[in-house]
């Protein structure tokens, strides 16, 4: 999607930022609709077994859900601040701001890790005897949250992938403050991250 | 299809970024603080209206859907129309079963 | 059309080496594959889908063969199984789906609205490569693992997480599938909200774009829902999940309902951008202006909006509330308004038109009548009560085939004669295509109509075996589909033998005005020597 609709082969040094701004955003319309699928496969089971999904949840630790969710809205903010970085010149402070953004996208994914860990040390995955013993309300919760927030952690392996590209583009001069939609793009991309976080946090973490 | 976007740049200024950021954490504060009080079936509604602010938060402001071109924003609202109507057809099924 | 347009566009006195002959950067076929031209990829889609389109359709034939007769004829039960999954993967994930926008969206869209390319070219390649990995993928679980997949291209839940062939490898394949037929809408979308010409406002725009535009929204906005649930059902067969299954308190309800959220809409997927071509097949050969045309544009909106929301109709005798039954079935009729204006609209433009009798104007009219068959019986399958009766029997094979191969089919070869000299710069033998024609239309009705009549007595679809009673119109059918393939092959050999022997074309040879005819045939890498200056609406005849 960072593709740029400068076709060299064609000639044309032709640089529409508006039109690949418009592709980013149709590709986050296809992602929202992709957990806009998974929301509804859970609100419907959520509208199924209520009582389950809450004693499910308590299993989840909401302290690192909350870190996690204050992760996120900062590294968002980051993200937003090095494009006004990059258009007033200051390259310094726009790469600046990119490491950090990946220093609490790493660190959301490390906080991730330990909580999946720990559901795993508690018998809390597909498949599990206990889990299983606790009925199929609590599994479907549990088939959701690893689906869900896995698919979200991919999401945010892929945003980083995405920040590092332009970065080193940055870094050598290939975006600069009068070209720097790809940036843009990757901040995007990055907010969508949080605003899918947005949602998945207290529709998991905050039911009791 | 005039290509006149490097004419009007908008800048959005570190200090809108700051304020949105406090407000986006207070928020969820308020979010995590509201589920100590037990609401009842109140509690979802809660949670999902404090997270679709905090969601048109981050879309006009971050995702500069305020400053940008209006289609942007347009397109953006129609899509979340499409979803909601999608979520409520589905669940006139399963209300009424 | 401006004067001035076809004073510079007119210009095939000087023939410039087109696409096809052109210089790269790379030789061979690597100068095909490695192409990020939107012609060059749009024949990439042409060759690789009629490939799949063949063996489609071959399986067709022998699915026609086997139930001949009852009982056993020329395959056992679990082949019979295997073949028609494998007919409907193919046909619907790889040809309908996405035919005419891959094709000759690709093809002719950017040279409609005057542009040089679509706006992402290496994504539009992309999608290509996606597209053949998928189809790889499907034509793999054939041959590895557990026995070929079966149980309907529909992988309907808790069979297919239950089933012990290999159903989550086609599954993945129609995943990648999916994501291709995205990428290919997001491109359009973008080259058509940016990259008109100057003067191509929205409502000068051909009616084939706004059938695209309209197409890539529900590209965009329904397909990723399949995605995901294609996945979740990977998910489930791998990693002991139930979203599905009732075991685990899973609602295999609800797979329906995600399956069809996106199938439904892939239905004008594939009927859209087929509306969009016969809207530019009959102005052309009646030389008249299209009749209606914004009410063309907005019903093509309209049919994607509203087509969003009747996915239930699928799902009368799956256990859906009752109240749910009679709102999908009402938003099912309203659908039923716009498909009508369309048609109402092209016979009004035909009316008092100076009528071309020419091969692609006989798929279109063609197109015209079996649509409204398939459309019909459409409205009777869409009202819940009678559906009850025929749910899950021919009548719906019937039903689908009228509206998916008579009307995307018959659209995409309509298509094909319409655009073939602009795309060769050859002429195929008329006379041949007529004889190809009237087999295909022939052997289609004879193949499809008895489906109707045996479903309506009640003989249920997808059995490898049936009564008796049902003998005669199976038959009946079965030859009709030796006629439709042998229309198919004379077509193909009519096409492929003029592809190198045929006349050479003009640029213009149906005198059509919108922009595409007034480059030269084939057109040039760059399709335009000078963005061209648009004045008036499309479709103004002289």
């Amino acid at each position: 999607m960072s593709d740029h609709s400068t076709t060299q082969s064609h000639g044309l040094v032709h640089r529409d930022d508006e039109g690949s701004k418009l592709g980013m955003w149709l590709f986050i319309f296809t992602e929202i609709l992709l957990f806009g699928a998974l929301f509804l496969v859970y609100s419907v089971y959520r509208f199924k077994n209520q009582d389950a999904f809450h004693a499910a949840a308590l299993n989840l630790d909401t302290v690192i859900g909350t870190i996690n969710t204050v992760i996120l809205i900062v590294s968002s903010a980051t993200i937003a601040m090095s494009i006004s970085a990059l258009q007033q010149k200051n390259k310094k402070l726009a790469i600046t701001l990119m490491v950090i953004t990946l220093v609490l996208a790493f660190s959301f994914l490390v906080n991730k890790y330990f909580e999946w860990g720990a559901k795993f040390h508690h018998g809390l995955y597909p498949g599990a005897e206990h889990l299983i013993s606790l009925g199929s309300g609590q599994n479907q919760f549990f088939f959701l949250y690893f689906f869900m927030t896995g698919l979200h952690a991919f999401h945010v392996i892929v945003g980083m992938g995405f920040i590092i590209f332009v970065m080193r583009q940055v870094m050598r001069d290939e975006l600069t403050y009068n070209n720097y939609t790809r940036l843009e793009n990757a901040g995007l991309y990055w907010h969508l991250v949080d605003l899918i976080w947005i949602y998945l946090f207290p529709l998991f973490y905050l039911i009791h | 299809m005039s290509h006149d976007t490097h004419e009007e740049v908008h800048i959005t200024p570190y200090k809108t970024y700051y304020i949105i950021l406090g407000l986006l954490l207070v928020l969820t504060a308020i979010t995590v603080g509201v589920t100590l009080i037990h609401l009842g079936t109140f509690s979802v509604a809660v949670a999902l209206f404090v997270a679709t602010i905090k969601g048109s938060l981050v879309l006009l402001y971050f995702m500069h859907l305020k400053f940008d071109n209006k289609l942007f924003l347009a397109l953006v609202a129609i899509v979340f129309a499409v979803y909601t109507a999608v979520i409520a057809i589905t669940f006139i099924d399963y209300l009424s079963r | 059309m401006s004067e001035t347009v076809l004073k510079a566009g007119t210009a095939d006195q000087q023939y410039q080496p087109s696409y096809l002959e052109m210089e790269t950067k790379h030789k061979g076929i690597l100068a095909w594959i490695l192409a990020t031209d939107h012609k060059r990829i749009a024949q990439l889609y042409f060759f690789s889908m009629m490939i799949m389109f063949l063996i489609g359709a071959l399986i067709g034939v022998l699915i026609r063969i086997e139930l001949m007769a009852p009982g056993r004829t020329i395959m056992d039960a679990q082949t019979y199984n295997g073949f028609f999954t494998l007919h409907g993967i193919i046909m619907i994930f790889m040809f309908v789906i996405p035919g005419l926008p891959a094709v000759f969206g690709n093809f002719v869209m950017p040279i409609m609205i005057g542009a040089k390319d679509v706006a992402f070219p290496r994504v539009n390649l992309l999608s290509w490569y996606l597209y053949v990995i998928g189809g790889l993928i499907v034509l793999t679980s054939q041959f590895v693992g557990s026995g070929p997949p079966d149980g309907g291209w529909t992988f309907y839940a808790p069979y297919s997480v239950k089933s012990a062939a290999n159903i989550g490898m086609a599954a993945m394949g129609a995943f990648f599938l999916g994501f291709s037929s995205i990428l290919t809408g997001l491109n359009f979308l973008v080259t058509i909200h940016r990259m008109r010409a100057p003067g191509m406002d929205w409502f000068k725009m051909p009616l084939f774009v706004w059938a695209l535009y309209a197409t890539g929204w529900i590209q965009i906005l329904a397909t990723p829902v399949v995605g995901i649930t294609l996945v979740l059902v990977v998910f489930e067969r791998v990693f002991q999940l139930g979203f599905f299954d009732p075991a685990f308190g899973g609602d295999p309800i609800l797979y329906q309902h995600l399956f069809w959220i996106y199938s439904h809409p892939a239905v004008y997927i594939m009927i859209l951008p087929a509306m969009g071509a016969i809207s530019e097949i009959i102005p052309t050969f009646a030389q008249r202006t299209i009749f209606g045309y914004k009410a063309i544009v907005v019903s093509s909106l309209l049919i994607a909006f509203v087509g969003y929301f009747v996915w239930g109709h699928h799902m009368y005798t799956s256990g859906m509330s009752d109240t749910a039954k009679w709102v999908f079935s009402f938003i099912t009729f309203l659908v039923a308004i716009p498909s009508a204006i369309k048609v109402f609209n092209w016979v009004a433009t035909l009316y008092k038109g100076s009528i071309d009798i020419q091969p692609p104007l006989l798929y279109a009219v063609s197109f015209m009548f079996t649509f409204m068959i398939g459309g019909f019986t459409g409205l009777i399958i869409g009202a819940v009560a009678q559906d009850i009766h025929l749910h899950d029997t021919t009548f719906i094979v019937g039903h689908f085939h009228y509206i998916v191969f008579g009307g995307t089919g018959f659209a995409f070869f309509g298509a094909l004669h319409y655009w073939y000299p602009k795309m060769y710069g050859r002429m195929y033998n008329i006379k041949l295509a007529n004889i190809a024609w009237g087999l295909f239309f022939f052997g289609f009705n004879v193949l499809y109509f008895p489906m109707f009549v045996a479903g309506y007595m009640g003989m249920p679809r997808r059995y490898f075996d049936y009564l008796p009673e049902f003998y005669i119109p199976n038959l009946i059918s079965t030859m009709g589909s030796w006629f439709l393939y042998a229309g198919i092959i004379l077509m193909i050999y009519n096409l492929v033998k003029s592809r190198k022997t045929g006349a050479i074309a003009p640029a213009n040879p149906w005198n059509g005005v919108t922009l595409e005819w007034s480059i030269q045939s084939p057109p040039t890498y760059e399709n335009f020597d000078e963005i061209p200056v648009v004045k008036d609406g499309p479709y103004k005849f002289k």
